[in-house]
């Protein structure tokens, strides 16, 4: 179980007011963050926002322009990778071409000079914990694409590193496997106990697997939290967007529905639909349009609703009673839309984030 | 759709396009007769020649080749302990030549491949390659002038105070000459094994404790090595069958496999003995190419 950070132990992650930068262009441009001993910690955001170097900078493989790192309270800021008690699992796997997979998941504790016997008995184990065991002689090249994933995850978890960062490692996978593997993942990292720093840009993901999520965008952290607060507040119109969908609403619009043009947010889900003569009770919001678009997805619809104010409003239903010939059939209807208004989350006093800002 | 004028000869390109469709291999056939032929004709049935050759008689009075079977020149070969000698010397000497190259290669290739930017790694490109541009008899004519008592090497060493070397027409400036016009053949093919590593191994091997020596020894080199294999292959059988360095920049004070057989052939004209003599290196190759296999350097390809 992941152990809230306080002042006494040291968090297994630190980082204070890292940066990196590339000439003129800051890849991270200032980060700050703790990650609990046994948290399965994400870093969630598109590609470009500063996640992975993120982690490449925990690794070792890059070093922070300005801003320490520290591991277990040591600061190992300036230090190569070899000597960093952390291991990763690559995107592209990075195995060895020319060594078996026993020689691959073997090769950390060869290189630490740990003795025969406990090298062996420990790779066996790892082999098996990933199922891996009848695997043992064959080369990478032999094996599938999530075979070699689990190897991969095999030859890092074998050292027992204080923290495992991980590089968008299920990306390579079809979606069937990739669900399957961020179930394994997770027990896995119940099992072993040891910290996991997630580097993913799909949300899913990160909302299924991880205990906290800091969500990047453009070189910084916009908001840290579980995947709750994540989703259910999320602190600013980018990640309201980024992590399952928003309707983002503003000025008259706005006014429309509250009677004021403060900028707020509202999940697809919360919506219902309702007929235009509906009653609307007294904690409700509404707001009136037209069905512009239905996109049947088997165990939901999506509703795109064209409002009066001139926005559209995505509107997210569960099929319960309703077949595909009824939900296509609402295209072209005139709807009123209610919702209860404490779904609404303001989006104000959020700081506005450009470019100019982050480089400056 | 179209008028019948226009569509006749559409018509018949279009059927026979579909016929090579239908029948790729005779479209294959078709393609690969050129070069088929030019590889059979042209080299292997010329060397396939030259070897039988070896097991032909000559007849002393007119030189002419007689078409019948003899062990005679393959045991003239056998026995002759000059040849022995000459045969010991030049795979001596090819060893040498590849390995200087190994060594200079490789740190230039890793180099090139993984470190230098791309404006520092075309100059060095540049650099590797100009050396073929120009004649191998100019070459071989520069190294004989530069190792000379008082050439290029000597007048250097002068400006800073040693020398001279007395090396003109030795092995030694042999083995200079070789490893210089030799080494843009082992550059190349280590360069492109090393640039095919992806930066995450050497990256993986870091992460897992490996420092740069280990990392080299336990991830790079095995993965360099079908490379080096075949550089070696190009400078080692290059030096074994040359004659021209050997005669200009060696002043044929040193037999080489290759200036015997060209004696042989050449000057003696007796053409059976000289191909007799060309099996040597072809054995040589041969144990070597299996050495190689042996240490797994094709396994990786």
């Amino acid at each position: 179980m992941p152990q809230p950070p306080d002042s006494t132990t040291p968090a297994a992650v630190t980082l204070r007011g890292v940066r990196k930068s590339y000439g003129d262009v800051d890849a991270v441009a200032g980060v700050d963050l703790e990650v609990a001993h046994g948290e399965f910690f994400s870093l969630l955001g598109p590609s470009g926002s500063g996640k992975t170097t993120t982690l490449r900078m925990i690794a070792g493989f890059e070093l922070p322009t300005e801003g320490t790192v520290l591991l277990d309270g040591r600061d190992v800021s300036k230090l190569a990778p070899y000597q960093r008690d952390v291991n990763t699992v690559f995107q592209d796997y990075a195995l060895f071409p020319h060594m078996s997979v026993g020689e691959n998941v073997a090769y950390g504790l060869m290189v630490k000079r740990v003795k025969k016997q406990e090298r062996r008995e420990r790779v066996a184990e790892a082999l098996r914990m990933l199922r891996l065991y009848a695997f043992d002689n064959r080369r990478p090249s032999q094996l599938s694409g999530g075979q070699r994933q689990r190897v991969a995850l095999a030859r890092a978890l074998v050292n027992r590193p204080r923290v495992l960062l991980l590089d968008e490692p299920l990306g390579a996978l079809d979606l069937k496997l990739r669900e399957e593997m961020q179930i394994e993942l997770k027990t896995i990292q119940r099992e072993v106990g040891i910290t996991f720093i997630f580097v993913t840009h799909d949300q899913d993901e990160a909302l299924t697997m991880s205990d906290r999520i800091a969500v990047f965008n453009v070189g910084r952290i916009e908001q840290v939290g579980t995947p709750a607060e994540i989703y259910e507040h999320p602190a600013s119109v980018f990640i309201a967007g980024f992590v399952g969908t928003s309707n983002v609403l503003s000025g008259e619009a706005a006014a429309a529905i509250t009677g004021s043009p403060d900028r707020f947010t509202v999940r697809p889900e919360k919506i219902r639909i309702a007929a235009p003569d509906a009653e609307v009770g007294a904690g409700d919001c509404s707001a009136e349009g037209t069905v512009r678009d239905v996109v049947y997805l088997g165990t939901t619809t999506r509703y795109i609703v064209a409002l009066e104010a001139g926005v559209d409003l995505v509107v997210v239903q569960q099929n319960l009673t309703t077949s595909s010939m009824e939900a296509l059939a609402a295209k072209g209807r005139r709807v009123k839309l209610v919702w209860d208004r404490q779904y609404n989350r303001s989006l104000d006093g959020e700081p506005s984030r450009d470019n100019q800002e982050v480089t400056a | 759709m179209s008028t019948p004028t226009a569509s006749a000869p559409f018509g018949a390109r279009r059927r026979l396009s579909a016929f090579f469709y239908r029948h790729r291999w005779l479209k294959l056939l078709a393609l690969l007769i050129p070069p088929l032929s030019w590889i059979v004709v042209v080299y292997l049935a010329a060397l396939v020649v030259l070897l039988a050759t070896a097991f032909w008689q000559q007849d002393e009075l007119s030189g002419q080749i007689i078409h019948t079977f003899t062990w005679d020149n393959v045991r003239t070969v056998k026995d002759d302990p000059t040849l022995h000698a000459v045969t010991r010397q030049t795979v001596q000497m090819a060893v040498l030549v590849t390995i200087t190259d190994i060594l200079l290669a490789f740190p230039l290739a890793y180099y090139m491949a993984r470190v230098a930017s791309r404006g520092v790694r075309a100059l060095l490109f540049v650099g590797v390659l100009m050396p073929l541009w120009s004649s191998y008899l100019i070459k071989a004519y520069t190294w004989r002038l530069m190792t000379g008592d008082a050439g290029t090497i000597n007048w250097a060493l002068a400006k800073i105070g040693l020398g001279p070397l007395h090396i003109a027409f030795t092995t030694t400036a042999m083995w200079l000459a070789f490893t210089y016009i030799w080494l843009p053949y082992m550059v190349l093919p280590i360069y492109a094994a090393l640039e095919r590593i992806p930066g995450s191994l050497i990256e993986a091997s870091s992460d897992l404790g490996g420092r740069s020596w280990r990392t080299l020894r336990s991830v790079i080199m095995p993965l360099a090595l079908p490379g080096i294999a075949a550089g070696s292959i190009f400078t080692f059988s290059l030096t074994l069958g040359d004659y021209i360095m050997v005669d200009l920049v060696g002043g044929n004070k040193t037999d080489f496999l290759g200036s015997v057989i060209f004696r042989y052939q050449g000057i003696a004209n007796d053409l059976p003995l000289a191909a007799a003599i060309a099996l040597v290196p072809v054995i040589v190759i041969t144990i070597y190419l299996l050495l190689v296999r042996q240490l797994g350097a094709f396994e990786a390809l």
